[in-house]
């Protein structure tokens, strides 16, 4: 087709797959020439609203196994598209390879080349070259690996009843986000290795004894040595350690923390890359597009609706606006990387001093690339939040103190303010911040088998009361003994403890 | 590397459904704990009308996790917009206000459950209504035997009304045979052209052949627009439907010692009764017959609404009944009856003659039928009539009430399903 032709048929606000492909020929090329970037090959998948819903309570797994939780987000997100509370997204992806994103149906071809450009190469490539999902997620794996959880589940349900299978997984559900490993690298996970795995488990259980619970270490002489700590060093990862520890649990019920868990580890990066992620595919639209326009396939009207759209999505309402709902992570990353591009291409004395290694060197689509590749949002804000992006969103930094009356404006976007606003934003996408630290910090090996965990405390902050007896319920029903929640390794700070009655 | 373009729309929807099933048998009990209080307070002529459903809010079904206290130790936020502030600024704080809270996605733990409502369908609420209870001897004597007909599309004939006349369907047909027979015509012309072509022939070949040609062309253009083969019309077939309709008698007492409040119970327990039915049948007619001294059919409206005073006489009205049975729906119809009153009659003879008509007469001629007092006085002489009758049929069931909290047993207790042996 000629570019005249695409022209006029990129600028008719109805698609069909012909209009897609064509549009996907000029794109892919485009972010590779432009951009540089690398992607997984992609499945476009046109949905309809109810189906996004779907998509939208299973947290971007095409599949996964049934629970009331999924119906319960799935009624949730409905009553609020319903209201009018929330759009729908145009889009939905998912890491995995091939790399599926799901596009509403009544998208208008402008915005399904947004969607496209955003989605099928911004994101995906984010998935396949950033280093936390390299190192924590197996993108190739994942759909037949979720396939394996759900016949899993399902047959349980079948053989061990399905209140069971319920008990197990609203348990682990409680604590699944500490079911993520952060230093180790788990192996990699298919299907076929799994059923595999779990043949030769079942035969090691029937062989081996559990070592920990064996023996009883002797109390000589009436000398009472002091105990080693079971484990030896915290455990972050508690539904690893009961289920690899837990005395008596049947192979299925490890089993079914087990694919807790590994769901959790699927997206322990993603919660923290929305900024730069976003930022990602939000330049890379931004960019792509506008090439296209620049080689004469896009008509003006159709960047009137681009644009339109493009600050639709990077709407940021100020802190005293009733549509404030904290930093849309879209436009903050957004901002970060155009800001780059900037300095890289025209600097100022400014940018020379703060980021002389990108002022003025004019490579910035490899700069974008090296940050995407080796950054996620802590590190990312910590970096490249640059002074005039902090002028431009006019960022200020508010102390809350539990103790004063009053918040305090701490630092604002002036000289002495940029670090400071950059180091706590920075903070506030660190995990610990919004989820406390807690591990596995004992076991009462010789006594009732108490199993302890201990909250490390920042900030002096508290944890939520009301539902820690709940949680460590639910805890000591994995475990199979007592659990108790201690703070800042001092037994005499006794959070919680679960009920006593449930093993008598 | 080309990009694979699946177009999901046509898959089959719900794919959440068995986590929506599995969310329902979760809240089940919630929800049928909700039950009494949704009778009690809601109005119930929404819950029956209403063809969208029936919220019910839920509480409870959180998920707990660690989590910090919101607003203890000290934090640091950062937020975008600053107007005037400068660094050292100070703000008080909201009394009771625990800050900020981050942007909440659709799947947020933070996400609040407060306002956590489930619309759940008509045919779910039902279902949760009336868990455990069964109809009456669900051997519905119509149930079976076919007496109604719908009908329904089936395909098409080629012959027909007017009116069934599948216009687009007879078009095509139109267009394809007067294309293939005009491809006839033109192969024939296209030979004749061919020989004409030929500058050896005679004058007197040329024109035979000039007459062939002229005629050809004639017949061709002569083909018909529409032909009697043509036509297509929309067939329609009959396809029996078990009647699936119902009546229900409403009785109530409205004599002066009937207080609004005895009303409200009454209205409660009939509308219960309307939506038990409404799960089983299709079609259902409501009669509301009031009585005092005298028995009147009235419509809904004047049945609940408009007061009238005077002593009570039961007779009058269940004679009302049989008649308006005999009338119209004698044959084909469920019949249901639900009687409240608070018991008091004028003298006990009346509720002796009830009694009897009745057990001789009603009771043969309907499915089911109810009878509830409002419960003031601890004897009442229709309670007693009634009860001799209800011990000797299995059709008759009698129930006192003494305020709306007990609506909901009494009539569960009428539907219990009955244990098979």
């Amino acid at each position: 087709m000629t570019k005249e032709q695409l022209k006029e048929m990129f600028s008719n606000s109805d698609w069909n797959a012909d209009t897609i492909l064509e549009a996907d020929k000029i794109i892919s090329r485009i972010a590779e020439e432009h951009l540089g970037l690398e992607t997984y090959p992609n499945q476009f998948e046109i949905v309809s609203s109810e189906q996004m819903l779907d998509a939208y309570s299973l947290v971007g797994l095409p599949i996964s196994y049934n629970h009331w939780k999924f119906g319960k987000d799935f009624v949730i997100n409905k009553n609020k598209y319903k209201k009018g509370q929330m759009g729908l997204a145009y889009e939905l992806v998912i890491n995995s390879d091939p790399c599926i994103s799901y596009n509403m149906e009544d998208n208008t071809t402008c915005l399904m080349l947004l969607v496209l450009a955003h989605a099928a190469y911004g994101h995906n490539h984010f998935f396949k070259n950033n280093y936390l999902f390299k190192q924590w997620t197996h993108a190739d794996a994942i759909v037949d690996y979720m396939l394996f959880a759900r016949d899993y589940v399902e047959k349980c349900e079948e053989k061990y009843g399905y209140e069971e299978v319920e008990r197990i997984l609203d348990a682990c559900h409680m604590i699944q986000r500490y079911g993520v490993d952060k230093y180790t690298k788990p192996q990699r996970i298919s299907a076929k290795k799994e059923k595999e795995r779990l043949k030769q488990k079942l035969e090691d259980d029937r062989v081996l004894l559990n070592d920990l619970w064996r023996t009883v270490p002797n109390d000589d002489e009436g000398i009472t040595l002091r105990r080693e700590r079971f484990p030896s060093q915290p455990e972050e990862n508690i539904l690893y350690f009961i289920e690899k520890n837990s005395p008596n649990l049947k192979v299925w019920q490890r089993e079914l923390i087990r694919i807790v868990r590994k769901t959790a580890q699927y997206f322990y990066p993603q919660g923290q890359s929305k900024v730069i992620n976003e930022g990602c595919a939000t330049f890379s639209h931004y960019e792509i597009i506008n090439q296209m326009y620049e080689e004469g396939y896009l008509t003006d009207g159709f960047m009137m609706e681009f644009y339109h759209n493009h600050s639709n999505v990077i709407f940021q309402p100020g802190f005293d606006s009733k549509y404030y709902s904290g930093l849309n992570p879209y436009t903050l990353g957004f901002n970060i990387f155009m800001d780059l591009k900037r300095m890289s291409l025209e600097p100022t004395e400014e940018d020379k001093e703060w980021f002389p290694e990108i002022a003025g060197k004019g490579n910035w689509a490899e700069t974008f690339r090296y940050i995407v590749e080796n950054f996620k949002d802590e590190t990312f804000v910590l970096q490249y939040l640059s002074p005039k992006v902090i002028r431009d969103m006019r960022l200020f930094e508010v102390s809350d103190e539990e103790e004063r009356r009053v918040y305090e404006i701490s630092a604002i976007h002036n000289k002495q303010g940029y670090k400071d606003v950059r180091k706590s934003l920075s903070e506030t996408y660190n995990r610990a911040t919004y989820i406390p630290d807690i591990q596995v910090y004992d076991v009462d090996v010789n006594g009732d088998r108490t199993l302890t965990l201990n909250y490390t405390s920042v900030d002096s902050k508290r944890i939520n009361n009301d539902d820690v007896d709940v949680v460590l319920d639910n805890i000591s029903l994995l475990w199979g003994f007592p659990v108790s929640l201690i703070e800042d390794e001092d037994p005499r700070q006794t959070l919680g403890i679960s009920d006593s009655k449930l093993f008598i | 590397m080309g990009i694979n373009i699946v177009d999901k729309r046509d898959n089959p929807k719900g794919k959440s459904s068995p986590n929506r099933q599995k969310l329902l048998k979760r809240i089940g009990h919630k929800i049928k704990k909700a039950m009494p209080d949704i009778i009690k307070k809601s109005n119930v002529k929404d819950l029956t009308s209403s063809k969208k459903g029936v919220k019910i809010p839920v509480k409870g079904i959180n998920e707990p996790q660690f989590g910090y206290e919101g607003g203890s130790g000290d934090n640091k936020r950062v937020h975008p917009g600053n107007k005037e502030y400068t660094t050292g600024d100070k703000i008080k704080k909201p009394r009771g206000g625990e800050g900020e809270r981050g942007q909440k996605g659709s799947n947020d733990p933070t996400v609040t459950e407060d306002d956590f409502t489930i619309s759940i369908s008509r045919e779910e609420f039902l279902e949760y209504f009336f868990e455990d209870l069964e109809l009456p001897d669900m051997v519905k004597k119509h149930l079976n035997s076919v007496v109604d007909f719908k009908q329904r599309r089936a395909g098409f004939t080629n012959a027909g009304s007017p009116n069934r006349l599948n216009v687009v369907k007879s078009y095509k047909n139109s267009m394809s045979r007067k294309m293939a027979t005009s491809i006839f015509y033109d192969k024939k012309i296209k030979e004749i052209e061919d020989k004409l072509k030929d500058t050896t022939l005679t004058q007197d070949k040329i024109d035979e052949l000039n007459k062939e040609l002229k005629k050809l062309i004639n017949m061709k253009t002569s083909v018909n627009f529409m032909e009697e083969i043509d036509l297509q019309y929309n067939n329609y077939e009959q396809y029996p439907v078990p009647v699936t309709s119902a009546v229900m008698f409403c009785i109530m007492d409205v004599s002066a010692s009937m207080g609004e409040k005895e009303k409200d119970i009454s209205k409660r327990f009939f509308m219960l009764l309307y939506m038990f039915l409404t799960k089983q049948y299709e079609r259902i007619e409501i009669v509301f017959i009031r009585h005092h001294t005298q028995a009147k059919e009235v419509d809904e409206d004047e049945f609940f609404n408009s007061r009238e005073s005077g002593g009570t006489i039961v007779l009058p009205a269940l004679e009302l009944m049989d008649k308006i049975i005999t009338d119209k729906y004698s044959t084909d119809w469920n019949i249901y009856a639900a009687q409240a009153s608070d018991g008091d009659v004028w003298d006990n003879a009346d509720a002796i003659s009830c009694g009897d008509l009745l057990r001789d007469k009603l009771l043969n001629k309907i499915q089911y039928m109810v009878y509830i007092e409002i419960a003031r006085m601890r004897y009442s002489n229709l309670w007693e009539q009634y009860e001799n009758v209800s011990g000797n049929v299995n059709n008759f069931k009698t129930g006192k009430i003494k305020d709306n909290t007990e609506i909901w047993d009494v009539f569960k207790d009428f539907f219990k399903k009955r244990v098979k042996e």
